[in-house]
């Protein structure tokens, strides 16, 4: 996470767009804006806001692919790593505020509850992932680091799950996402398909 | 219609009427003697329906009061679940603005011997409104404290002689797409229907609410009338409601159609029975930061726990 992401100036942009969202949530806590129930919004919020920016992370190879512009790559990583940032700030709501930091009942609902095992467990695989994101890392890991990163794929599932699982009837916002997810992991899969030479290489992975 | 203890109904010592309501109280009495209330009451001392647009003047305070701060009025008439105007919590209080509760027609039918439809304010006429100030317990984990305007339910199925079938109280809300516009989705099995077992029905606390503040009930928290049992989770407490209808058998209620294995009949505030997918011993009271325990029947054990005696609550949850 040196200064060296910085580098070219052009990532800066992401950065502060994935991050804008929390200035405008902290001005209406402070004004008392956000309704009856603040510390619920708070919680909503900073979790959509994490399941966005998962998708969009995800929406950048695709967009690449399609456009030909080269800068949805450069900036797939602010938004990665702003993804932990806001799933990390829904996580602390949880812990501090609804379990006033209790382990052993934060622990009992991450076993016992589904729709908070698979949540919780989304955030502890973004713990590998923002931990490899810098370009240090990158080149320390060689290979497998696509492989670790193959992870970013399975959080947003897991994200969207932890969404649809809380919902009591009615499933429309959770199902946009989940719409969103397929159309994502539906045009890799496409490629990949398409891609694959009749015995398929480790080569394929590149197209993912 | 069971017979009940005495006892169990009485106010606890905080509940006791302070001396300064006390003393409003008997300017009450001495208001509605010169309006000449008292006899349209029956003597109970009743605070008359208003005008839509004009407020409740002078309701006598009621048994079962909580000394807890009640939640400011515009957070419970802005943090609405009644799916029938939308399922956000912003939904009802938008969505509901242009509802029009007049003219209102009840329907009381089923296990009664004295059946019909009434308009609301030949429905309400002999009942003596009181403020009820009580705790709402959401099964989704928050609470409030709201002062009520109503009558108990009791009164009101008394008054139409319930056959010795009447062994349940179904509740109907009104179905009608055009003005619910929530209900044009199949979001839940429309209309919505609750239900009661009779004691549960004739509990002094089960009341019928026609108000809220000093107001008349705003269109998003159920205007013009609603069921409040308040040791239940909020659910249960209907809105809207157009039919009572007095049955043998357990009424088929609507979030137990949506999803049986979540929402029990009796949906009873118990803090040791989780909801399958979040735990129910605690819950944030709207306006707090940090959660709170959740008592035993909201807090109303005392005066409901008898009525459960010898049930397994896990099975009839």
């Amino acid at each position: 996470m040196g200064a060296g992401r910085f580098r070219s100036g052009s990532t800066l942009p992401a950065w502060l767009l994935a991050a804008a969202p929390l200035a405008r949530l902290g001005w209406a806590t402070v004004n008392d804006s956000l309704g009856a129930n603040p510390v619920e919004a708070l919680a909503h919020q900073t979790g959509l806001w994490s399941l966005r920016l998962l998708l969009l992370a995800l929406a950048m190879t695709p967009l690449r692919r399609l456009t030909g512009w080269r800068w949805p790559l450069r900036v797939r990583r602010a938004f990665g790593v702003m993804a932990f940032v806001w799933a990390l700030l829904h996580f602390a709501i949880y812990l501090v505020l609804d379990q006033g930091l209790d382990p052993v009942v934060v622990w009992e609902d991450v076993v016992k509850r589904p729709f908070i095992t698979v949540g919780f467990t989304a955030l502890v695989l973004l713990v590998p992932l923002a931990a490899t994101s810098t370009d240090g890392m990158m080149r320390r890991l060689g290979g497998r680091w696509k492989r670790l990163h193959r992870l970013a794929y399975v959080v947003p599932v897991l994200a969207v799950l932890h969404f649809v699982w809380l919902v009591k009837a009615d499933l429309r916002e959770p199902l946009i996402y989940a719409a969103i997810l397929a159309l994502l992991l539906g045009l890799r899969l496409r490629w990949w398909l398409a891609g694959r030479p009749a015995a398929s290489t480790i080569q394929t992975s590149s197209r993912l | 219609m069971l017979i009940r203890t005495p006892r169990r109904g009485d106010p606890e010592p905080s509940e006791i009427t302070p001396e300064k309501l006390y003393r409003d109280r008997r300017r009450f009495i001495g208001a509605s003697l010169a309006s000449g209330m008292m006899a349209l009451a029956g003597g109970g001392g009743a605070a008359p329906l208003p005008q839509p647009g004009a407020r409740f003047v002078q309701v006598p305070r009621g048994a079962f009061g909580t000394d807890e701060t009640p939640t400011p009025l515009e957070k419970v008439t802005r943090y609405n679940n009644f799916y029938e105007f939308g399922t956000g919590k912003g939904d009802p209080a938008v969505r509901a603005r242009d509802f029009q509760p007049r003219p209102w027609t009840v329907t009381i039918d089923g296990e009664v011997e004295r059946p019909g439809s009434f308009d609301l304010e030949d429905l309400l006429k002999p009942h003596a409104f009181e403020e009820r100030i009580y705790r709402l317990r959401c099964v989704e984990g928050w609470s409030m404290v709201i002062p009520w305007i109503g009558f108990p339910l009791g009164n009101l199925l008394k008054r139409f002689h319930p056959t010795s079938r009447a062994r349940y109280v179904e509740f109907t809300t009104l179905h009608d797409p055009r003005r619910m516009p929530g209900q044009r989705r199949g979001i839940l099995d429309w209309p919505y229907v609750e239900g009661l077992r009779m004691d549960e029905a004739m509990h002094p606390l089960t009341i019928l609410a026609v108000g809220l503040y000093d107001e008349l009930l705003p269109n998003q928290n159920g205007a013009p009338l609603r069921l409040v049992v308040p040791w239940k989770y909020g659910f249960k407490s209907i809105k809207s409601i157009v039919r009572i209808r007095l049955v043998e058998r357990q009424p088929e209620t609507t979030w137990h159609k949506a999803a049986p294995e979540e929402y029990g009949f009796y949906s009873n505030v118990n803090p040791e029975v989780d909801h399958p997918r979040w735990s129910q011993r605690k819950e944030r009271r709207i306006g707090e930061l940090f959660k709170r325990p959740t008592l035993m029947f909201n807090g109303y054990a005392d005066q409901v726990a008898h009525l459960y005696a010898g049930m397994d609550l896990r099975k009839y949850f």
